[in-house]
């Protein structure tokens, strides 16, 4: 083998452009549609066009008499095999095909399996439903009002729509607070309902094999392993008899983290009738039936002592629709909600929720956000901003105040987190600074005495991510640990297999990144595998920005592990002792001897060729990752907004992002997830809505009606980094994925309300579409 | 069903259709183009968009028999002799791409931009581009993207 040169790899902290793009750009990408099999069939669905309703009966005949058309499988034939229900990821149920009631407008009643994709949809139009309608829920205040309608009245002993009660935090203590606080500041909001909405949506392709019994699934799964232990569990299939394979996935924000009935009664009709079965959802069947967003009623009271926060109080209330689908850690009802303190430190804190069912589409997920910490970060932050204008101070300087101070970390929240690593401080004034904060204000004076209105919104909020610690974190019984199988080939090229599934990150460049920094390869001499089952090591998958902070944990871990091997043979190569021999970029050498060196290709190829007596062969390891931790990813934005005062309507003039995310292993990709979270924030707080009228009718059942930001209406972003390390991941890396999407939505809101608050107003509610603002211009005076 | 005949890449097939097929379906599921994708029922996306006689169209929204005797390009048909198009190259560069579904679109839509304006600004590459929703990167790096493919 010929020794390498001396060369630079690139590591952490090179911006490699990605190696996936090679098929994306050249249309080479293969998604879910894309897959094709022998014989294959096709499935649409019937939906619900009630919100609530009894069933009478359904008669499919005329459907069966299509020609084209093979089996109409409705709930009544799914009860006979048990899976006209199936279990959610928060431990209810939820209906497969709809049976005794419809609880939700687009709810799936029946499925045309059919020859082809518009035989089964024309097919679908001639079932005939008799339905008895029935009075809808349309709020959680509602649904657990005295008298309110009982949505599931499938649950035994079930006589209301109240789903769970949770809490964290200390009430004596916070009450405490309370009592001998200056004053206390209140904010009522709601973030309302809105969808991820990836650009690719929901599918599966479920090909049961009925000569060897083997369920192959191709599916838009950002976790395929926990999927399959679900599916195992659900079917009673044997685990070893599924394999998921998750493909190229078109985005998924959180959306593709559900077990939906597409997946299930693609696979019982493939099982059924041997042949494989085709599920595609369109636009309008994603944003009405599969994961939601947010949907938080919440109220938050600040007391503050001598400038200083000292309590904190919240009530949530939350509409999680017909079922109880959540996708959060079992322990926690309302996920990482309760880490609404935020960046600051205070001392008292109570938090308590409650969930409610209602007639609308199940399966709260978290929209590009950790758990719902993005709720929790809009309150705070939003709350924050409400005080500081209640108590006269300049809004970043409370803040200030009220940090977190780096000594004080690793700092232990009062609702039980405990933050690894941050410098809150000095996001916030790079952030100022690249703002021009001061020169603004005075600006912002100027212009009222004109009468125009100029407003600056700044937001500095704590993530939490990377679940986490198998003791305390689960997902449906499933300890959220991820492993990393690494292999090095004899010519020292590697093929690392994960449990997590990229759905746009870049995981074949980061995680390639990490095998080299750890061992010395070029990462274009790594192979990153993902999404199949039956060939990754198991592992819970991708979302709540946990990629990184787990599997990149894990890769890192493996890697080390094979560098363990690699300098045994290394010792035997170089005939010296173990001890003798140091590491740098690739290589071992002889300490004092520098010449005599062996580099890991050559290690790789005597792993194979020439070991050490008694020596295993092979270089290979697999590595499970169980976080000691989360990580705590924070940063300061600030937004400039401009309002028209005689149309309500407001232009972003500046963004600055400043994130810390610990160290960023691939810089390039880290911006680019920044960016991404940035517009979507952006779209959450100015435009993207899934409303309901008094029926339970949905609006924004299409990219007519829920609207997602074009590149036109999407502000450009000045980015920043701060750096700092977690101390417990071995890369120092805190995970990105999600950070701009939690910080976002306040900092925009917070610019808004900024530029009508010298008249007295405090809040305005998400989506600020121009008509809001425009009615309170006209309350506060300021109208044009 | 109706008789076809269209050119695609530079290669021309005669085909069956059935009237209503959308000329997005028949590309992907005909010709096996599954580069062209499908993300809504309602033109609002752009995941569909191809080069029809070099302009770019929404391919969900023509149907298949509405593209008899035209010449159409689609993502498949960009790069020449294995290079890639120097929009290909830009998005690659400019890290114009995350997830790549609304890629093909992204693509064709700018070298349709660039063959009316070779040199935007960001402004009228913003507007050009409306019609193309991206979920995953925020349009900035799509916007250096087309710029770099101009200069
Ligand atoms: S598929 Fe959305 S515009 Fe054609
Ligand atoms: S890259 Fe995912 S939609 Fe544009």
């Amino acid at each position: 083998m010929a020794v390498s040169e001396d060369r630079v790899v690139r590591g952490i902290g090179h911006s490699v452009k990605r190696f996936e793009d090679g098929r994306f750009i050249r249309g080479r990408g293969n998604y879910v549609d894309d897959i094709v099999l022998p014989r294959m069939l096709h499935l649409e669905f019937l939906r619900s066009p009630l919100a609530h309703a009894r069933i009478r009966s359904i008669d499919t005949s005329a459907a069966e008499a299509v020609p084209g058309v093979v089996a109409v499988v409705t709930g009544e034939l799914l009860a006979q095999h048990s899976l006209a229900w199936m279990p959610t990821l928060s431990g209810d149920t939820q209906a497969v095909l709809a049976t005794d009631k419809v609880r939700f407008q687009g709810q799936e009643v029946a499925a045309v399996i059919a020859e082809s994709a518009y035989v089964a949809k024309d097919a679908t139009e001639l079932i005939d439903v008799d339905y008895e309608p029935l009075p809808p829920v349309t709020s959680p205040q509602q649904a657990l009002a005295e008298g309110a309608p009982v949505i599931r009245d499938d649950k035994e002993g079930k006589d209301s729509n109240h789903i769970y009660s949770w809490e964290a935090g200390d009430a004596a203590a916070t009450e405490q607070a309370f009592a001998e606080a200056d004053q206390v500041v209140e904010l009522e909001t709601f973030y309302p309902r809105c969808h991820p909405a990836p650009l690719e949506c929901c599918g599966c392709v479920a090909d049961v094999d009925p000569a060897t019994g083997k369920a192959t699934i191709y599916m838009t799964s950002q976790a395929p392993h926990a999927h399959r232990t679900l599916f195992a569990l659900v079917a009673g299939l044997p685990e070893h008899k599924i394999r998921i394979v998750s493909p190229d996935i078109g985005g998924g924000f959180g959306n593709k983290v559900p077990i939906y009935p597409g997946y299930v009664v693609a696979t019982a009709a493939s099982l059924l009738l041997g042949q494989p079965v085709k599920w595609i959802e369109d636009r309008t069947g994603n944003l009405i039936s599969t994961g939601f967003a947010r949907d938080y009623h919440m109220r938050g009271e600040l007391a503050v002592k001598d400038g200083r926060m000292t309590g904190l109080r919240v009530n949530m209330l939350s509409d999680n629709g017909a079922f109880f689908a959540d996708a959060q850690p079992t322990r926690c009802k309302a996920g990482l909600f309760h880490i609404v303190t935020g960046s600051y430190d205070i001392p008292a804190a109570h938090v308590q929720t409650e969930g409610a069912y209602t007639n609308k589409a199940p399966g709260g997920v978290a929209y590009r956000c950790s758990f719902r910490v993005t709720e929790a970060s809009y309150l705070i932050e939003r709350l924050v901003q409400t005080a500081a204008y209640e108590l006269g101070e300049d809004p970043v300087e409370f803040r200030r105040r009220n940090f977190v101070r780096p000594d004080q970390f690793p700092y232990k929240s009062a609702t039980g987190f405990t933050y690894d690593s941050g410098d809150y401080e000095g996001a916030l004034d790079l952030a100022l600074e690249k703002l021009g904060y001061a020169d603004l204000r005075r600006e912002q004076a100027e212009a009222r005495e004109r009468g125009e209105l100029i407003g600056i919104g700044v937001a500095t909020f704590t993530e939490v991510v990377g679940a986490g610690h198998g003791a305390e974190y689960d997902i449906a019984g499933l300890r959220m640990n991820d492993g990393a199988e690494l292999r090095i080939h004899p010519t020292g090229k590697a093929v690392l297999k994960l449990s997590v599934k990229s759905q746009g990150q870049g995981h074949e460049t980061t995680f390639a990144q990490i095998v080299a920094e750890e061992l010395g390869l070029q990462p274009e001499d790594v192979e990153v595998q993902e999404g199949d089952t039956d060939h990754t090591p198991y592992g819970l998958g991708t979302y709540a920005s946990r990629s990184t902070p787990v599997s990149g944990a894990a890769t890192s871990m493996v890697a080390r592990k094979i560098r363990k091997k690699a300098q045994k043979i290394a010792a035997h190569l170089l005939e010296a002792s173990e001890d003798d021999l140091e590491w740098s970029s690739g290589r071992f050498s002889v300490k004092g001897a520098p010449e005599k060196s062996t580099t890991i290709q050559d290690i790789a190829f005597a792993a194979y060729t020439n070991i050490p007596e008694g020596m295993e062969g092979g270089l290979e390891g697999v590595h499970y990752y169980d976080p000691p931790n989360m990580t705590y990813p924070f940063g300061a934005y600030a937004v400039v907004v401009e309002i028209d005062r005689g149309t309500g309507q407001w232009k972003v003039r500046k963004v600055v992002a400043v994130d810390d995310c610990g160290v960023r292993i691939n810089p390039m990709i880290v911006e680019g997830q920044i960016m991404g979270g940035l517009t979507e924030g952006f779209a959450i707080a100015a435009m993207e809505l899934i409303d309901f009228d008094e029926d339970g009718n949905c609006i924004g059942a299409n990219l007519m009606d829920y609207l997602i930001p074009t590149s036109w209406e999407t502000p450009a972003f000045d980015l920043g980094m701060t750096e700092t390390p977690s101390p417990h991941h071995p890369l120092g890396a805190k995970g990105v994925g999600e950070s701009a999407t939690v910080g976002a939505p306040a900092a925009f809101v917070n610019a808004v309300v900024d530029a009508l608050a010298h008249a007295g107003v405090r809040n305005l509610e998400m989506p600020v579409t121009p008509d809001k603002v425009w009615v309170a211009l006209q309350e506060a005076g300021l109208g044009g | 069903m109706r008789r076809i005949s269209v050119t695609v890449n530079g290669e021309r097939h005669e085909a069956e259709v059935e009237p209503r097929q959308l000329l997005v379906y028949f590309l992907r599921e005909e010709l096996g183009l599954t580069g062209t994708v499908v993300g809504c029922d309602t033109s609002s996306c752009g995941s569909c968009t191809v080069l029809l006689g070099g302009e770019s169209v929404k391919s969900c929204t023509l149907l298949a028999v509405q593209a008899d005797g035209a010449d159409i390009t689609t993502i498949e048909g960009l790069a020449r002799d294995g290079e890639l198009h120097p929009v290909q190259q830009a998005f690659h560069e400019e890290h114009g791409l995350q997830c790549g579904f609304c890629t093909p679109g992204m693509v064709l839509a700018t070298v349709s931009l660039l063959a009316e304006s070779p040199s935007p600004s960001d402004g009228e590459i913003r507007l050009a581009l409306e019609g193309n929703l991206c979920r995953c990167t925020g349009y900035q790096n799509i916007v250096k993207a087309v710029k770099a493919a101009a200069v």
